[in-house]
């Protein structure tokens, strides 16, 4: 099947998906949109995790032609090595990762959570990113870069 | 997975047509479809998107006081309602413990009503014997390794639980579960709604084939209530029991309890016995203690899991603790 969707801004079209296919299989495998990670592949890790029109959601747990028409956000989206989102620069800075692969999830998730109003306390920053699971084990740190964006927000 | 058609309706009565045809699927969130068609549970020869459906997504307050949920809403979008805070804090407390921010926002509340077991035998991704995936197979966990079972209303053909929260919630606030069809609607009160071992284990629900939720209405409010959940870890987690409460009271004496337990059993547990005994009792006196005593007497703990008649016993105390701390303001709006 044909999917329109709108993805870090552009509009994109992609021919002969498999209606099996997943948002993230999608982005992953026809748009060389590498960030979001399969880790799971069901809904219980948030490596996938990406922004359909404007909330984060699993993109394991959305099918591609669920997504037709919709508005996507990839970590792709949201800065460059160059001029990096602050939420990136606090995930460095902070040095919130590891091995890196949930990152791309925990950032997305990160930016939603700061929007969400969910980012004023450790213990809010831990329940509002329970959904993204970083086997390393760098969750303090993930902690501490929510909360430093959060803080760089206000000012 | 099986390959399927895609199908998005978009008008109600073409999405009935959709998923009245056999083989059709009908897909809110996805949260619970997707997985289950990776699992070889669900196959599918058609899967109906509902996400067009725009009328059945609105949360309202009607004429009648009576708070109407329409089934296309986001379990975050419930949680976020100003009307479900003030009404049924039971509720809201409920989905804002379930699954995480990501699953929340894709979530509908009527899909959430049909949930199915987390038994890791149901789930296997080989097969096990399980009267719900193959009838007649047996069951693997009425003796596996696996101890978070139910305590009430199991069989040997069927030892799983329920492991959604929100219907625990909408058990104690009487909520009732509207349906459509091509034959009509009903109206199906959500403590008549699952179906327990004793009586089938090829379904969960009396949710017929074709049949649609359209909405969730509660009519009889609860701004003192409160729902608790255990589990392993703090967050993102389903339970190992969760309890609901709502209350009234007269004075300092308890006027009206309305009590259910989660993960007990096929769904959502209710109290009755233990709701009467502790109409005139103080929340904070030993006696509530008792009634909940004699309730949970009633439980029926496979070897292995009597530890859960215990912890039930103090999630409902805890949760009727809570309900009964929320200041009375009298009235709801």
């Amino acid at each position: 099947m044909r999917l329109r969707l709108f993805v870090n801004g552009t509009p994109r079209t992609i021919d002969g998906v498999d209606e099996r296919a997943t948002l993230v299989d999608v982005l992953r495998d026809a748009l060389d949109l590498t960030g979001a990670k399969v880790g799971c592949n069901r809904g219980e890790c948030g490596a996938c995790t990406v922004l359909l029109d404007g909330r984060r959601v699993n993109g394991c747990m959305v099918l591609g032609a669920s997504a037709d028409g919709h508005e996507v956000v990839t970590v792709e989206g949201l800065g460059t090595p160059d001029d990096m989102h602050p939420m990136q620069r606090a995930f460095v800075d902070c040095d919130a990762l590891q091995c890196g692969f949930c990152t791309p999830g925990q950032v997305i998730s990160a930016v939603a959570c700061l929007k969400e109003g969910h980012a004023g306390s450790p213990g809010e920053v831990r329940e509002w990113m329970s959904g993204n699971l970083c086997r390393c084990s760098a969750y303090a740190q993930i902690v501490d870069a929510v909360l430093s964006a959060a803080q760089q927000d206000e000012s | 997975m099986k390959p399927f058609a895609y199908a998005r309706p978009q008008s109600l009565e073409e999405a009935l047509a959709a998923i009245g045809a056999p083989g059709s699927a009908a897909l809110a969130g996805g949260t619970e479809l997707l997985n289950w068609m990776r699992l070889g549970i669900e196959a599918p020869d058609r899967v109906v998107d509902l996400q067009l459906l725009d009328d059945l997504r609105a949360i309202t307050v009607q004429g009648d006081g009576t708070l109407r949920i329409g089934a296309l809403a986001r379990l975050s979008e419930v949680a976020a309602d100003g009307a479900v805070a003030r009404m049924a804090p039971v509720l809201r407390s409920a989905i804002l413990q379930a699954a995480s921010p990501q699953l929340r926002n894709l979530a509908t509340i009527g899909g959430n009503l049909l949930q199915r077991t987390r038994c890791p035998y149901f789930r296997a991704e080989d097969p096990v014997p399980c009267n719900r995936r193959d009838p007649g197979s047996g069951c693997a966990a009425v003796d596996g390794e696996y101890d978070n079972v139910a305590l009430f209303g199991w069989t040997e053909r069927c030892v799983a639980t329920h492991p959604a929260d929100p219907p625990v919630a909408l058990a104690v606030l009487d909520a009732v579960v509207v349906t459509t069809g091509t034959d009509g609607g009903r109206r199906i009160p959500v403590r008549d709604f699952y179906v327990l071992p004793a009586d089938r284990v090829d379904i969960d629900t009396v949710l017929a084939p074709g049949e649609l939720i359209t909405a969730i209405e509660v009519s009889s409010p609860a701004p003192r209530s409160a729902y608790v959940k255990v589990r392993e870890r703090s967050s993102y987690e389903f339970a190992l029991v969760s309890a609901a409460a709502a209350v009234e009271t007269d004075g300092p004496a308890l006027l009206r309890v309305r009590l259910a337990l989660g993960s007990v059993a096929m769904g959502p547990w209710r109290l009755g016995d233990a709701e009467e005994a502790l109409v005139g009792l103080e929340p904070a006196s030993p006696a509530v203690g008792h009634a909940i005593d004699d309730a949970v007497a009633l439980a029926m703990p496979r070897p292995g899991n009597d530890w859960k008649v215990r912890l039930a016993r103090n999630t409902l105390l805890r949760a009727v603790r809570d309900a009964a701390a929320i200041p009375d303001v009298g009235g709801i709006e």
